[in-house]
């Protein structure tokens, strides 16, 4: 089957377009033009299909009117206008060449090539240069201004003048970045990069410092340069310059790319769309789609730069088996592993029973890849043991949002961010974790939204260049149940709640039965402050922010679920939104945000124990029927074990294989020690990865995995959101994952004969109502869809429950606070709280692999300078964080982003081991583990822990790999 | 090396702008009355206090000649070379001035006493060569008058 690349207009319109609906017509060298009101003179000839020649305009950015290249004619309108900040006129005629405009043009570009060094030919940017191609545009054929002979005149671009003195205005090209480079000497201070670091990414790193003819990009003050400004490498700059000031560095090394396949970013839940650009099946670099629906033609650092790890000299290409863990592995060809695999897992069904294995599929992997795992066991293993990641970190939002709404998904898409009045982000680090969906909800917040921020730390949503929440409710790690109580409490007994919409749309009797729950005295914010350490008038004003600002949104993250009471927060938070009626329009919802790439993918297609694909428990037997007519089996109608259920039972002797793909269970899931021992308990244990990761260490087969950029196939994003993966470059390992799924499959009897993934994405739309109108031909053809898309939303659903709730009626629940079983005392008198950084991705296992780690080389403990005081900490030092679970050490930084008594750090490094501390603790409904809570005490420390040292010699000893000669 | 006094005159500054619209121009002439220049230490502080880019308050700092980077001398001399003044001798002056002190253009004396800085238009232009001492202009300016200026 051919791969699809979706024919793009790609072109720069030179402004934004205008959202209004009035529409003018006039007239543009001749040609009737019809734009909406607004449009700019550039953007109108533009869609006219004429470019009117600009520099300093960009169709991501506001005009600017800077260059003075955009001149046109205007009849009736004195002088010549710059298109891109003259607005279109009903009846307008303009003139887009003439020979005044031409003068014009030729005289600005003959001055800015006069300070602009002629070497194009060795340049970076040769062939994707726009001053090169306005010099171009314009004719200029020579340059008049010379410098004196003598010497005393100065340009920007040589070290010396033509006296042979030092150039005060030559600047070296500042290289601290490690993926862009900026040089100053072809800078032409179009603004384009400062007004991007503004307008697009929101982090005001850039400025212009000085003036006139000493105007320069400047990053940050006087001395810094990118790395120490506040630059977050998030490539908008890069991006928006026109020259090759700012220019990546795979670039300058490889040359300009000649092919590009637009794909969808493997890291965060916000599902970028990128271009990636080639040479042969060299990348090139990854340049963000502008028509990319989640992130509108912007990135961050991990999907802008952070790619190379699919190339870096860890990744593991051969298949390697071994009987014991404590043997070297033994490199072998595909079918030897997947015959070795095959005989092991059905010899252990044989030997133990058919429910003595199970798989665990990724969030990382394409929908399709996991569709086929959890069909590896159910119709193949004849059983129900599959789980995936996202039982640690978003299974209660399934589970609230199910028993709630009706779907276990996010109600609104992230373009909505733009019509929101008041955003509530709770247990989440937009900046960290999704930095794309930050800076647009950045830009909606610098245009007077509102921002209520419920996190224990002062993440920089709370206040950072330009943006300031209202309210800051710091509450201690664990109380979240109290404090969303708490809200629904003042909107109830304060009567903000909008009676109209819930009687409409959700059962009045439960909403009964919640009010009188509610309202009581114990659910006042004056009587949790003591609990939860949130003063209460802060909580109230927050409430009466939220219940009457306009429209409000809900975004949050694993800082709600990842708790004993995960699911009771959710569904709190599912209350605040039926309470004041912000579900169902445009900028208002609930939304959670989801961590991995294809979290919302994975939990869709079926991976959890309990629920075949489409999220239909297994007790169903229609659902049952379904699939045993599609795949010629009977489908078991036991839930199966989740992750820490297959860890006990191997521990307790009964669980003996397992086929792990794209996950690293050893590093993120909690309580180390005991997952483990589950792990060495087993008999047969299958990692699929692309490196010998933490889990491995325990595997007696690793099966090579492919990277987002070898397959095809499709990611979900936190917006429900079903967005084309395409296969940029053949696996370097043989084989697209589930190509590997369906060898073993087969190997084990399945005889499937899947040949692309279209087909499986046709299996799934078969069997699965909210995918029914899914498939390659679909998405080819509007580029991406948002489930339910089926006969009755043949586009998809950008906003759901917009008529009425999935499930009927919306259903309020009660939501009483229980406090968590782990709880401080003498011994751990401290809260750990664990979380991401942006330069980071989840276990690291990519990140760590690329230059990212300047930014975030360890995992740092952010402790209260008043809690390192009272225990002789310093900055920098070494300090041993115990629970009651284990212990690890790790750097200390002292900062007030956290209160006294809670201490957070990451989790990004095998290293630290942060996951050694957690505890088994889990959500009541979901086992979704308690990561945000663990009871800690900091000491000061010498170094690694015996655990550490113990565990690094294991993983020594269990990666070596003999010789393949051998 | 930073002035210890510095986070509390800045906080007595940020006090007395508090509310103001547009505050940064008005801080940062108060920073330029309390320390005579505008240390590189109030970046970080002014950026904190207006939640702003520290690039940002650079970009506005750099962008004025009047808001310095290290304290002047004693007395700030400004000598004007526009063009009506170069055309009435300015240039001659100024050279005479600056080799009399012994320093160069936007240089201080030794002794920390005196500063020349250009200055283009006094508004002087019709009793030109033209200077300024302090907040003082001087018209048809000679060395004689500016000596006495600084005096």
């Amino acid at each position: 089957m051919k791969d699809f690349i979706i024919p793009t207009d790609d072109r720069d319109m030179g402004t934004p377009a205008s959202k209004s609906d009035k529409m003018v017509t006039l007239t543009i060298d001749g040609f009737d033009v019809q734009v909406p009101e607004g449009t700019s003179v550039m953007r109108a000839s533009a869609e006219a299909g004429i470019q009117v020649p600009k520099l300093c305009a960009t169709d991501s950015l506001e005009a600017f009117g800077s260059c003075r290249l955009c001149v046109v004619e205007i009849e009736g309108r004195r002088g010549t206008p710059a298109s891109c900040t003259t607005p279109v006129a009903d009846g307008m005629v303009v003139h887009t060449q003439s020979s005044k405009v031409r003068r014009i043009r030729k005289g600005v570009m003959e001055l800015y090539i006069s300070d602009h060094p002629l070497d194009c030919l060795t340049c970076a940017a040769n062939g994707d240069c726009e001053l090169q191609d306005m010099a171009g545009a314009v004719g200029l054929r020579d340059v008049r201004y010379e410098e004196p002979k003598a010497g005393g005149f100065v340009n920007h671009f040589e070290a010396r003048d033509t006296g042979g003195d030092v150039n005060p205005q030559y600047l070296p090209k500042d290289d601290s970045n490690p993926y862009f480079t900026y040089d100053p000497s072809k800078c032409i201070v179009c603004s384009r990069c400062v007004r991007a670091c503004e307008e697009v990414q929101g982090t005001f790193a850039l400025t212009i410092e000085g003036r006139g003819f000493d105007s320069r990009v400047s990053a940050g003050a006087a001395g810094d340069d990118f790395l120490t400004s506040d630059c977050v490498s998030c490539g908008a700059c890069v991006q928006a310059c026109p020259t090759a000031t700012l220019q990546e560095k795979s670039v300058i090394e490889m040359g300009t790319p000649e092919r590009s396949v637009i794909t969808t970013c493997a890291y965060c839940g916000v599902g970028c769309s990128f271009k990636a650009e080639l040479q042969g099946d060299d990348l090139v670099r990854m340049v963000p789609y502008k028509h990319g629906k989640a992130n509108r033609g912007h990135s961050c650092v991990k999907g802008r730069f952070a790619y190379g790890y699919a190339n870096h000299a860890d990744r593991i290409l051969n298949p390697m088996i071994r009987d014991s863990i404590d043997e070297p592995w033994r490199e072998v060809s595909w079918e030897e592993a997947i015959g070795f695999a095959a005989q092991k897992m059905r010899g252990l069904q044989d030997k133990y029973g058919k429910k003595s294995i199970g798989v665990i599929t990724s969030s990382r992997c394409t929908n399709e890849e996991t569709f086929l795992v959890q069909k590896l066991a159910r119709a193949v293993f004849g059983n129900n043991n599959t789980d995936t990641c996202a039982r640690v970190c978003h299974s209660p939002t399934g589970y609230g949002l199910g028993q709630t709404y009706g779907t276990s998904a996010g109600t609104q898409d992230f373009d909505s961010v733009e019509e929101t009045d008041v955003a509530i982000v709770i247990g989440a680090n937009p900046t960290d974790g999704h930095p794309v969906f930050a800076s647009r909800l950045k830009k909606r917040l610098r245009q007077g939204a509102k921002l209520i921020v419920i996190d224990p730390r002062r993440i920089d949503l709370v206040k950072s260049n330009h943006i300031k929440a209202a309210h800051h409710l710091a509450l201690r790690p664990g109380t979240n149940v109290a404090v969303v109580t708490a809200l629904a409490h003042v909107i109830v007994t304060e009567g903000l709640y909008d009676e109209a919409y819930i009687r409409e749309r959700c059962d009045w009797d439960e909403f009964q039965h919640y009010v009188e729950f509610v309202s009581d005295a114990r659910h006042s914010p004056e009587a949790t402050e003591m609990l939860t350490g949130v003063p209460a008038e802060d909580l109230r004003a927050a409430a009466r922010t939220y219940a009457t600002g306009g429209r409000g949104s809900i975004y949050y993250g694993l800082g709600v679920t990842e708790h004993s009471q995960g699911s009771t927060t959710v569904m709190g938070i599912a209350n605040l939104a039926m309470l004041t009626s912000n579900v169902g329009g445009n900028g208002m919802g609930v939304n959670p945000l989801r961590g991995q790439n294809n979290v919302q993918g994975s939990c869709d297609m079926g991976s959890f124990p309990h629920e075949l694909p489409g999220y239909r428990h297994v007790k169903n037997p229609e659902v049952r029927d379904l699939f045993k007519q599609a795949w010629g089996v009977e489908i078991d109608p036991e839930p199966g074990l989740r992750i820490p259920n297959m860890l006990d039972a191997a521990v307790d002797g009964t669980f003996k294989g397992l086929y792990c793909q794209g996950e690293d269970i050893l590093q993120s899931d909690p309580d180390t020690k005991h997952v483990a021992a589950g792990l060495a308990a087993m008999e047969c244990v299958i990692v699929h990865d692309l490196f010998l990761n933490e889990t491995a260490n325990y595997a007696h087969v690793f099966l090579p995995g492919s990277s987002f950029l070898e397959k095809d196939g499709t990611f979900t994003n936190a917006e429900r959101r079903i967005n084309r993966v395409r296969e940029v470059m053949k696996p370097r390992n043989g084989y697209a994952d589930w190509e590997v799924t369906q060898l073993l499959a087969n190997a084990m009897g399945a005889g499937w004969t899947y040949t692309h993934p279209s087909q499986i994405m046709d299996e799934i739309s078969a069997t699965t109502p909210s995918f029914a109108g899914v498939s390659y031909e679909v998405l080819e053809e509007k580029g991406s869809v948002q489930w339910p898309c089926n006969e009755a939303h043949p586009d998809g659903t950008p906003l759901m429950h917009v008529d009425g709730f999935v499930r009927g009626k919306g259903r309020f629940m009660i939501t009483e606070y229980v406090a968590t079983d782990e709880k401080t005392g003498p011994r751990f008198p401290l809260l750990l709280t664990t979380g991401r950084i942006l330069s980071q991705y989840n276990v690291g296992a990519q990140t760590r692999r690329t230059d990212n780690v300047v930014w975030h080389h360890e995992d740092v403990l952010e402790i209260h300078p008043h809690d390192a005081e009272v225990r002789g900490v310093n900055e920098g030092d070494f300090v041993k964080l115990a629970s009651r679970s284990g212990e690890t050490t790790l750097r200390a930084t002292l900062t007030d982003r956290v209160s006294p008594g809670v201490v957070y750090t990451t989790f990004h490094h095998p290293d630290t081991q942060a996951n050694v501390i957690t505890t088994d603790y889990s959500d009541w409904a979901t086992n979704c583990p308690e990561y945000k809570v663990t009871a800690v005490q900091v000491s000061p420390s010498n170094g690694p822990t015996e655990w550490q040292e113990d565990y690094n010699a294991q993983a020594a000893q269990s990666r070596r790999i003999l010789p393949a000669a051998e | 090396m930073s002035d210890p006094t510095l986070p509390e005159t800045m906080a007595e500054i940020f006090a007395r702008h508090r509310g103001q619209e547009g505050p940064m121009l008005p801080i940062l002439h108060s920073v330029m009355e309390a320390f005579g220049h505008i240390p590189e230490g109030v970046v970080p502080l002014i950026a904190e206090e207006l939640n702003l880019g520290r690039a940002e308050v650079h970009g506005v700092i750099s962008f004025y000649h009047d808001f310095r980077k290290e304290p002047a001398g004693h007395h700030l001399l400004k000598i004007c070379r526009a063009e009506a003044c170069q055309a009435v001798g300015a240039n001659a002056l100024t050279e005479r001035v600056l080799s009399k002190l012994g320093i160069g253009w936007g240089e201080t004396t030794p002794d920390g006493r005196i500063t020349v800085e250009p200055v283009y238009c006094l508004g002087l232009c019709a009793c030109g060569p033209a200077a300024m001492v302090g907040n003082r202009v001087i018209g048809r300016a000679d060395e004689a008058k500016i000596e006495e200026a600084l005096a």
